[in-house]
């Protein structure tokens, strides 16, 4: 038994020694702040966990029944100064971890963009953040790149030292955005936006993946995060031009859209122009009404029953865009003054006739 | 892989519904997994050997009148340990699979469970663990012993009681049955929307989960009612708050929480059902539906349910500890005010699951801090265990045992817990084997372990003899190690990024933490096996290791006042509560239990509404997943006539004979007689 406990941390630290903790040695500024953190709470804790075991274990001896010599007080059951001890003594250690967490939380907020590259170097303002949007489908995932337009398949690359803003969504389930060695994760989640913002300090070849559970294909759904110096991110980007086969249509987003496990590294050397608001909007396909136009059709207050009739008449019209046509659609007998409405065939539609 | 199309997501029983057999086809059943067939086909071997022995033995008409009808808590109490036992074996056969292709995956193996099959294993680990094996074994020490420590004859609706465990069986029937017949869900234990709806899930395996816990939820929910009501209303005369057993007040706080978030869960499932069966759009993604809704509602029904499953464990390690160090419980006050005050706070911290869903730094620290705050209150606990342990004479039979370990054990799962509050920490570490292994490390090291602790200390109680020493030990011992072994590697595998619920592997680097995790789930294997195994002898050994007191451990609460096991009326005459620990003040104030004066005792009948109520739920959940709309429809009405035919029935209640308890009480004071005097008893008859 002695044995044993002795043996416990030798054998947790042959455990140790050689593997790859990534989560405490990352290659990005973010990540890093991330893993100093556990660092510093778990230390923080073990100033009343170290103790209480101990005290378990010297108690639980010490206080055996076979053992004679150690004092009794089987009425002793109450004293005010320990009681003060007991309550105060976790309180203090949580005050501090507060602190630091309301402090870290804030400073570490995915969505505020970056205040430095790293520990030692500061944020450059004239540069601007690269900004890639990802779209989870099942099982892979999609990168675009709006500044360089092109589009990629489970292969992302980023510059070394250089902000990194991902813009987030699925197209499928809820998804969660994680590259161990970059940043915290972040979930993609359909019909929403998220944002993710981190620097790589180091180049290399990275792991990626999904770290929420989304069905079948989800052990694969893995991809490579590259960090690459500015000319090997331009040659990157070259390479995915010219490896390309095709331009990310929304047709051929559709067919890429459709279930599949273990994708191999795809390459677009164009993106159709909004496709990310539609993918976003989970209105690719021909004919859906987009969540941003429904949001607008709600807010116009045309939602409702009729609303959900009226799905293919409102499709394709950006709310955003087109808000009068849509206002003139809702309220044909509320014209104001100006254009008469669309003489489109939607307007031959037998529910508004109805009105 | 050809799987991917056919089996893409939990498919079975999608087609078109038959207006007479619904869903059902001969398909369902799982010929298609050689696994399965042969779990099946054992499954059915097993089962027709139970049945044929008690059929052999003519015990149903027992089996029937003393047990399943039965309103008594105390044989409630047992029928929920057993149910918890009896699935203890089925989850953890889950884990056994899930530990052992993870290990041959890990290591560049194909592994034998393909993703169809191995997310179903998962779900159902998760879902039959917290509800059909933790549930069960916490309630049925409430049920059995909270009566006992405030001195009452029974709970305050017996039949309720009776009805809200067949509803809990219920539900465990049809997830067993979702086992072969069909499919189970594929979702991860709480079903997060979309990939819950039926857009991404269009098999029955969802139905399954939906209508199991719908109905088990349904029993859990009266059965807090009903224990609230007994703690409020039947305390023995003298029993003020502050005189409870610190049991029955984290039981009080546990049912308290049951009937603030089941109907919680009990709502967000029926929104779930909606959707899937009503064409609704609450969780779906587009149409306006809210997938973040589910999560937050899930949760604010989840994470109280961690403290459900806690508090009452909490409670146990409280009578163990006093008793076992034969000393007073230190700091009883405080011990009270933590119980509430952790209560309160549960309520507060739900948003701590999904601190990555992106809420903004001010939202996340806030439900952060709080997450915090709760470990004060736990860590007070803690403190008040040891210092009840020092100054004390602490015996190291079986369940202090389990209390060492425990205290040992949970504090790296509470400073674990409180790491993952820290939100940039959860960042990284969120869905990560690291969570796996903190809340494997709260759960077996804090619920598990106390639960064994309350077996073993209240065996004696329930049966008249103690549990086997040695083979109590054993279990121990392997439980112990096995958890260290089977879950520190899954700590440092989270600090290495992996994720959880991968069922394949790209590279071979983790193998050895994953076959060191195999190796501790065997461990496990073992203590599971010594602990039937400890039954099985102690039951062979029973009259060498039977118990006339009634108060083998020297206890301080009222339930070691009865005889072992208690009469089916517990107590001849309610006991009068002078002070904190009146089990131990009877006894130094010379108690001695009247011999005469006793009075007719008012009981319930016996009643077979609560198997036929719940039997009826399980035809109707099981009529619903298979869309077999005649069925559903019939089974549901037949539950209403029943239940409404019930409320007629007048003859509930009679009276004990005086000479009857007269004959149990003579009984009783006899074998004290003998243990005061040996000979004198020996001469008597």
């Amino acid at each position: 038994m002695k044995l044993l406990r002795l043996a416990a941390p030798l054998m947790l630290l042959a455990f140790l020694t050689g593997c790859d903790l990534v989560v405490l040695e990352p290659a990005g500024d973010i990540a890093a702040q991330q893993g100093k953190l556990i660092i510093y709470a778990t230390v923080l804790m073990l100033i009343v966990i170290v103790p209480v075991m101990a005290l378990t274990a010297f108690f639980a001896f010490h206080y055996r029944a076979s053992n004679g010599k150690s004092s009794y007080a089987p009425e002793w059951s109450h004293s005010v100064s320990l009681e003060i001890v007991v309550w105060t003594l976790p309180l203090a250690i949580i005050i501090c971890l507060a602190g630091l967490t309301w402090v870290a939380t804030h400073r570490l907020e995915p969505y505020n963009d970056l205040d430095r590259i790293s520990a030692t170097q500061p944020i450059d303002p004239a540069v601007q953040p690269l900004t890639i949007q990802v779209v989870a489908l099942d099982w892979k995932w999609l990168f675009i790149y709006p500044e360089q337009g092109i589009a990629t398949v489970n292969e992302v690359a980023a510059v070394v030292n250089r902000p990194i803003e991902f813009k987030l969504t699925s197209d499928t389930v809820m998804n969660s955005f994680y590259i161990p060695a970059l940043a915290g994760q972040i979930y993609a989640m359909p019909g929403m936006e998220t944002e993710l913002n981190a620097v790589i300090n180091r180049a290399g070849d990275f792991e990626g993946f999904s770290a929420n559970y989304s069905g079948n294909g989800f052990s694969k759904m893995r991809f490579r995060f590259h960090g690459m110096d500015e000319p090997g991110f331009e040659d990157w980007v070259q390479q995915v031009r010219d490896g390309s086969e095709t331009s990310l249509s929304r047709e051929s987003y559709l067919a890429l859209a459709q279930p599949t496990t273990g994708n191999p590294v795809t390459y677009y050397d164009g993106v159709a122009d909004d496709l990310w608001r539609r993918a976003l909007n989970l209105c690719v396909a021909p004919g859906v009404l987009c969540m941003d136009d429904m949001m607008m059709v709600d807010a116009l207050g045309g939602g409702g029953l009729l609303g959900l009739m009226n799905r293919e008449i409102f499709a394709g019209i950006c709310a955003a865009d087109d808000a009068l046509t849509l206002y003139q659609l809702l309220h044909p007998d509320m014209l104001p003054e100006g254009p008469q409405p669309l003489a489109s065939p939607v307007v031959q539609s037998p529910l508004l006739e109805a009105r | 892989m050809s799987d991917v199309e056919t089996m893409a997501r939990g498919t079975m029983g999608a087609a078109v519904a038959d207006p007479f057999w619904g869903k059902l086809t001969w398909d369902i059943f799982p010929f298609y997994d050689p696994l399965l067939l042969v779990t099946f086909i054992g499954t059915c071997v097993v089962a027709a050997t139970v049945v044929g022995l008690i059929s052999y033995f003519r015990l149903w008409g027992y089996l029937w009148n003393e047990w399943f009808t039965s309103i008594d808590h105390k044989k409630i109490g047992i029928m929920y340990m057993v149910l918890g036992i009896v699935m203890l074996l089925r989850g953890f056969s889950d884990a056994l699979l899930m530990r052992s292709h993870q290990a041959l995956a890990s290591a560049g193996f194909v592994g034998y469970l393909p993703p169809y099959h191995y997310d179903q294993i998962f779900t159902a680990h998760g879902v039959i663990m917290i509800f059909f094996v933790a549930m069960p074994l916490i309630t049925g020490f409430m049920n059995y012993i909270m009566p006992l420590q405030i001195g009452a004859r029974d709970v305050a609706f017996p039949f309720l009681n009776n009805f809200s465990f067949w509803l809990t069986v219920s539900g465990a029937i049809l997830i067993m049955l979702s086992l072969f017949v069909g499919e189970f869900a594929a979702t991860g234990w709480l079903a997060y929307p979309p990939l819950s709806g039926l857009s991404f899930s269009p098999g029955v395996g969802m139905d399954y989960y939906l209508w199991a816990l719908n109905i088990a939820g349904i029993g859990t929910t009266l059965s807090g009612i009903n224990l609230i009501v007994t703690l409020v209303k039947m305390r023995a005369p003298g029993m003020s708050w502050m005189k409870m057993p610190i049991f029955c007040w984290t039981t009080l706080c546990t049912n308290v929480l049951i009937v603030a978030t089941f109907p919680v869960l009990t709502a967000t499932l029926a929104l779930l059902t909606a959707d899937r069966y009503l064409g609704t759009n609450f969780f779906t993604a587009d149409m306006g539906g809210n997938p973040m809704m589910y999560v937050n509602l899930i949760w604010i029904w989840g994470h109280p349910e961690v403290y459900i499953l806690t508090l009452p464990i909490f409670g146990i390690f409280s009578e163990v500890v006093p008793t076992f160090s034969k000393k007073r419980l230190f700091g009883y006050t405080s011990m009270v005010y933590a119980t509430c005050v952790i209560m309160i706070l549960s309520y507060l911290v739900w948003l701590h699951h999904f601190f990555t869903m992106g809420a903004g730094a001010d939202v996340n620290s806030f439900f952060g801090i709080t997450t915090m705050i709760i470990s004060i209150p736990t860590g007070a606990k803690l403190f008040n265990w040891l210092f009840t342990m020092y100054k004390g004479r602490i015996r190291f039979e079986v369940p202090m045992l389990w209390v060492i370990g425990f205290m040992l054990t949970f504090v790296i799962g509470g400073m674990t817990g409180v790491l993952l509050a820290v939100p940039p920490a959860d960042y990284v570490l969120h869905n990560s084997l690291f969570l796996v292994a903190h809340f494997h490390n709260v759960i077996i090291g804090g619920v598990v372990f106390g639960i064994f602790a309350g077996i073993n200390y209240w065996w004696p109680k329930a049966f008249g003899f103690k549990l086997d020493d040695r083979w109590g030990r054993i279990s121990f011992w392997s439980w112990f190690l096995g958890f260290y072994f089977a879950f520190m590697p899954l700590y440092v595998l989270g600090l290495m990024g992996v994720t959880r619920r991968l069922s394949q592997f790209e590279d071979t680097i983790y193998a050895g933490y994953f076959f060191t995790a195999m190796i501790g789930s065997l461990l496990i294997a073992l203590g599971i096996a010594a602990f039937i195994i400890q039954i099985a002898v102690s039951i062979r050994n029973r009259e060498a290791l039977k118990d006339t007191t009634g108060d083998p451990w020297g206890g301080r609460t009222l339930e070691w006042s009865t005889s072992s096991p208690p009469p089916y009326y517990n107590f001849a005459f309610t006991p009068r509560v002078y002070a904190l620990d009146a089990w131990d003040h009877m006894k130094r104030h010379g108690f001695k239990p009247r011999s005469d004066g006793y009075a007719p005792i008012h009981m319930p009948h016996n009643t077979a509404t609560g198997v036929v109520l719940s039997a009826l739920a399980t035809v109707m959940g099981f009529a619903l997943v298979w869309h077999i709309w005649w069925l559903a429809t019939g089974s549901f009405l037949a539950c209403l006539a029943y239940g409404i035919a019930h409320t007629f029935n007048y003859n509930r209640d009679y009276h004990i004979p005086v000479h009857e308890v007269q004959e149990i009480e003579a009984q009783r004071h006899r074998e004290l007689a003998a243990l005061e005097s040996p000979e004198a008893a020996g001469a008597q008859p």
